[in-house]
């Protein structure tokens, strides 16, 4: 009896002091970064950890959420990412109505190349189960299919950005935006829109929405804002990805005077500076230990990995570069293009969002074929 | 396999890329660094975004 009852006692202090510990040491790796690079990288790194914590401690993302409502009807989780992405519009809009000298919205032109890459993104995307942020919080928290998935989208983002002039000279619209009142008045509009029609092809009682997404949804609106007045550019993830390939290829003795995009001086300066004074690359690695950190206080890292088959893992390492070149082509992922696109008037975040909605029809249904789930 | 093995692998990738960065990247300087906030700053917003147009193939 005794023994039993100290087999069930909760967590020791030992425990409690570690997570202590563990938070200290993260609060100053953000000091240290703010110290040698920055107040801004620092500011950075912790709404990138903010982001991570937000995305996997509520359990949250894009991928899922698109997959239950076109399996199951489920439009709850989308209902969410609207209500996000509204919430962002409400303040975004009008921030840059009145400061477009300092801050910049996260605006594209929409082109072949643009609708196409993001149908392809939209059916990787359902592959892997991971979209831009969902790849890295993904990998933080020690899913397999997500840690082999990155390099390789990183290597597809470099080589999506490095033929990405090509591609947009096949033919692109000029960029179209909604601004001010009437453009946030639009948006919401549409965003309405998108929600009637979730609820209509969506089953009875979806429109309920669990306390969690309601709280994801909130925080990470509240990030996205903040990250916008602090980095002055709206939340993305693929351009840093990217950007670390591009610093390997120049340590290794590659030559970028070949690539259009690489060698224009505010791409060749982003290359030569440290990734620490990269808006993309702080967010996402802050993305990947703010997962990590939440993996780890769960005991989440304690879970075995799944077994694939080997074609499985071609898969992976395939739709990886794929998510990487489409997300370029397509300007962005479901952060860059679909949350901030849209959150800030660009017209091709709607696109985007119907694109590669078409496309993870496609992608759910490629996954049992490739080994990545029992066929239906 | 376990998951914190997958963890672990993920943290020495960031490391290294980190380490690899710091190597062959210009030094950094934290007096010439921006403010912390950009909205109220006066400065145009410089960083790079997957939104961000190309320049047009030559």
């Amino acid at each position: 009896m005794t023994q039993a009852t100290a087999t069930a006692a909760p967590p020791s202090a030992p425990g409690t002091l570690s997570r202590a510990s563990v938070l200290v040491i993260v609060a100053a790796l953000v000091l240290a970064v703010a110290l040698v690079a920055g107040p801004r990288s620092g500011a950075v790194l912790a709404i990138g950890l903010g982001f991570g914590l937000t995305l996997e401690g509520f359990r949250f993302g894009f991928t899922g959420p698109w997959r239950r409502m076109i399996l199951e009807g489920d439009a709850s989780g989308l209902l969410a990412q609207l209500l996000a992405i509204g919430l962002v519009a409400c303040a975004a809009l009008p921030l840059l109505a009145a400061n477009g000298a300092e801050l910049k919205g996260a605006h594209a032109p929409i082109g072949f190349a643009m609708v196409g890459g993001a149908f392809v993104f939209g059916a990787a995307m359902q592959i892997v189960m991971g979209c831009g942020s969902g790849t890295l919080v993904n990998a933080g928290s020690g899913n397999a299919v997500g840690a082999v998935a990155l390099p390789f989208f990183a290597i597809g983002s470099f080589a999506g950005a490095y033929h990405l002039s090509w591609w947009t000279a096949l033919g692109s619209l000029p960029v179209a935006t909604l601004d001010g009142t009437t453009g946030l008045a639009i948006t919401l509009a549409g965003l309405a829109g998108i929600a009637v029609l979730a609820l209509v092809f969506g089953r009875k009682g979806s429109h309920r929405l669990p306390a969690r997404y309601i709280g994801a949804a909130l925080v990470l609106a509240a990030l996205a804002i903040l990250h916008l007045v602090v980095a002055g550019q709206p939340w993305g993830v693929v351009y840093g990805l990217g950007l670390w390939v591009a610093k390997a290829v120049v340590a290794v003795g590659g030559d970028l005077s070949g690539s259009v995009f690489w060698s224009a001086p505010a791409n060749a300066a982003q290359v030569e500076a440290s990734l620490l004074v990269d808006v993309t690359s702080l967010t996402d690695l802050g993305i990947i230990g703010g997962a990590a950190l939440v993996a780890w206080w769960r005991a989440g890292f304690a879970s075995p990995v799944g077994v694939l088959p080997a074609r499985a893992w071609v898969a992976v390492i395939v739709a990886g570069l794929v998510l990487g070149y489409s997300s370029r082509l397509a300007f962005g992922c479901n952060i860059g293009a679909f949350f901030s696109g849209v959150a800030t008037g660009s017209a091709h975040g709607w696109v985007w969002f119907a694109a590669a909605f078409a496309g993870s029809w496609v992608g759910i249904r490629l996954r049992p074929a490739l080994g990545l789930e029992v066929r239906r | 396999m376990r998951r914190v093995h997958v963890g672990l692998l993920v943290a020495l990738g960031v490391a290294g890329l980190i380490a690899l960065d710091q190597a062959q990247s210009a030094p950094l300087n934290p007096y010439t660094a921006p403010p912390m906030v950009a909205l109220g700053s006066g400065l145009a917003a410089t960083g790079g975004h997957c939104a961000a147009p190309p320049p047009p193939a030559q």
